[in-house]
């Protein structure tokens, strides 16, 4: 009990009509981690999340945050969230906005803190209606910083947000986890789940399809793809050479990918007649595209 | 810098934490709701000028100080504008929770200790105070007029049934707010009470037995509109108060339908 999971999820599923919004997720988050969700729209990131905070259930498996059950651990100011677009009231100014949140919460932070930690003290008496995309999601952020939640949950949170709004952003994340909050965020930039994050986990058609940090999720797909004008490629001796991961064909073009390209452009250029070489390194995107097989 | 450090517990630590009293239910909401209400000038017009200008109207016309059960005309119409008044606060506040939940407000608070049930009472309450603003404000508006008269007892009962009554309309509002997206359900609330005010014998006295007054007492004002005067007039047939009923039955129908299709995806 000492040293309680933030996060476990167990076999979780969850199926809307015939549609298989996840398909079995398994997966512990320790007290302190910043874990970054990483996946293109649609592969259950949302859904995760929302059974997370207990919005929705699991059609199956068990989960738990912070040793309790969702709405547990919400009602006891243990998770926020900051969501992606509305759930605010244009009507209301910021720091009534606040006020009115935290009084829900059987204790919380002072208004005045967290309008002064999300950057937004000077926006207290405008009304959200008035205040910009970037604007409102720092509101977001205040409300989630209330209860001053032990695991903080972020789907796609800088949405909207200018560049110098988001390191300000996530210099305050990382303070945070410092001090041993937890942190979960949903996103589709790679950089900033990589730059950010402690741990990656790359989410697919509903399932986990890499876990690790950000050096060993990028190594899974590492290579550079070498180019060259061959016509008759012979595709067994480049398959045969050390390090190539794929060979492509496509008329008198072929593509190799392979880990060590400076090889296969030697034996190209030195053992057979093909020209007009390019190397090129993949980039984060294309591995990530890779993964999770948004390509096919 | 300061502000960083002065947090005094841990965020992990998971046992000091306390669960809200009262289904998160506190007075700052409260106070906010009140305060969000009285700040929409729409509101405002729709809910407290329109009905003692209406009054105005119709209370000083010929015969006003006829006798009516223990009061006057003027009693009466004052009485039926009160409704009407308070009506339109209840349906303007049950908009509000369908604009609410469309905003995604909703899915914030269900981010918070707040029961949802606390939520639609803190609503109801919202209502019913504002229904309270509103017949006051009618009723000082005649009174400084001078014409009505009925005995205190009777005022005061007239007052308090006619709040209770706008409960009908509060469901009415959120059955309406699900029907018309977006923030222009007033703009359909506003003249559809007026147009049932006016069908359900709450504007204009219909004469009773026509064809006219038959369609009227099928409308939703014209039950809670008897029961509202029932002090007054010291009558209360039997179709008036299975109009409130059945009315009050299909509102509420509607709108917890309508709600519960929402919660799915909150």
């Amino acid at each position: 009990m000492t040293t309680t999971t933030a996060v476990s999820l167990r076999d979780v599923t969850k199926n809307f009509g015939d549609v298989e919004a996840v398909r079995g997720i398994d997966l512990d988050i320790e007290p302190g981690e910043v874990v970054a969700f990483l996946g293109p729209n649609g592969a259950g990131k949302t859904t995760t999340i929302d059974m997370l905070l207990g919005l929705s259930q699991p059609t199956s498996g068990a989960v738990e945050v912070m040793g309790l059950s969702p709405r547990d651990a919400i009602a006891r100011g243990l998770v926020s969230a900051v969501m992606q677009t509305g759930g605010l009231l244009k009507d209301l100014t910021v720091r009534e906005t606040v006020a009115y949140v935290g009084s829900l919460f059987a204790t919380t932070e002072s208004v005045d803190e967290v309008l002064a930690r999300a950057g937004i003290t000077q926006l207290a008496g405008r009304k959200v209606g008035k205040c910009s995309g970037g604007e409102q999601q720092r509101l977001r952020f205040a409300l989630a910083l209330l209860p001053d939640p032990a695991l903080l949950l972020l789907d796609e949170p800088t949405t909207g947000m200018d560049v110098e709004g988001r390191r300000a952003f996530w210099g305050e994340i990382r303070e945070d986890a410092s001090r041993g909050r937890t942190v979960l965020f949903a996103t589709h930039y790679l950089e900033e789940a990589d730059q950010y994050a402690d741990r990656i986990i790359l989410v697919s058609n509903g399932r986990v399809v890499a876990d690790g940090t950000g050096s060993q999720v990028k190594a899974l797909a590492s290579g550079r793809t070498v180019r060259a004008t061959w016509a008759g490629a012979d595709v067994e001796r480049l398959t045969a050479l050390g390090g190539v991961d794929s060979v492509e064909v496509r008329g008198d073009t072929v593509h190799v990918h392979a880990k060590d390209t400076d090889a296969v452009a030697r034996f190209l250029l030195g053992e057979t007649d093909a020209r007009d070489l390019e190397i090129t390194a993949r980039g984060l995107e294309e591995a990530f595209l890779n993964l999770t097989g948004v390509q096919q | 810098m300061s502000t960083l450090t002065s947090t005094v517990t841990s965020p992990t630590d998971v046992t000091g934490r306390a669960v809200a009293r009262w289904g998160g239910f506190t007075p700052t909401m409260l106070g906010i709701e009140l305060r969000r209400m009285l700040r929409n000038r729409r509101t405002i017009i729709f809910t407290l000028v329109f009905p003692a200008a209406m009054f105005f109207a119709f209370g000083g016309q010929d015969g006003w100080d006829e006798k009516v059960g223990q009061g006057n005309v003027a009693a009466y119409i004052l009485v039926s504008m009160a409704l009407y008044g308070a009506a339109m606060t209840a349906a303007a506040g049950g908009a509000m929770v369908a604009v609410e939940r469309s905003l995604g407000w909703s899915r914030t608070l269900r981010l918070t200790p707040l029961n949802p049930a606390v939520y639609i009472l803190t609503k109801a309450l919202v209502a019913l105070t504002m229904g309270t603003i509103a017949v006051t404000v009618v009723n000082i508006a005649d009174i400084i007029q001078g014409k009505p008269h009925m005995p205190v007892g009777t005022w005061i009962a007239c007052a308090v049934l006619t709040v209770v009554c706008t409960l009908v309309f509060a469901a009415l509002g959120v059955f309406v707010g699900y029907l018309v997206p977006g923030e222009n359900a007033m703009q359909v609330l506003g003249p559809g009470l007026a147009l049932m005010s006016f069908l359900g014998n709450v504007f204009i006295p219909i004469t009773e037995g026509t064809t006219m007054w038959h369609i009227a007492s099928l409308t939703p004002m014209f039950g809670v509109a008897e029961i509202a005067r029932s002090s007054l007039t010291h009558e209360l047939p039997w179709y008036a108060v299975v109009n409130a009923v059945v009315w009050l039955a299909l509102f509420v129908g509607g709108a917890a339908w309508w709600m519960s299709r929402d919660t799915a995806r909150v």
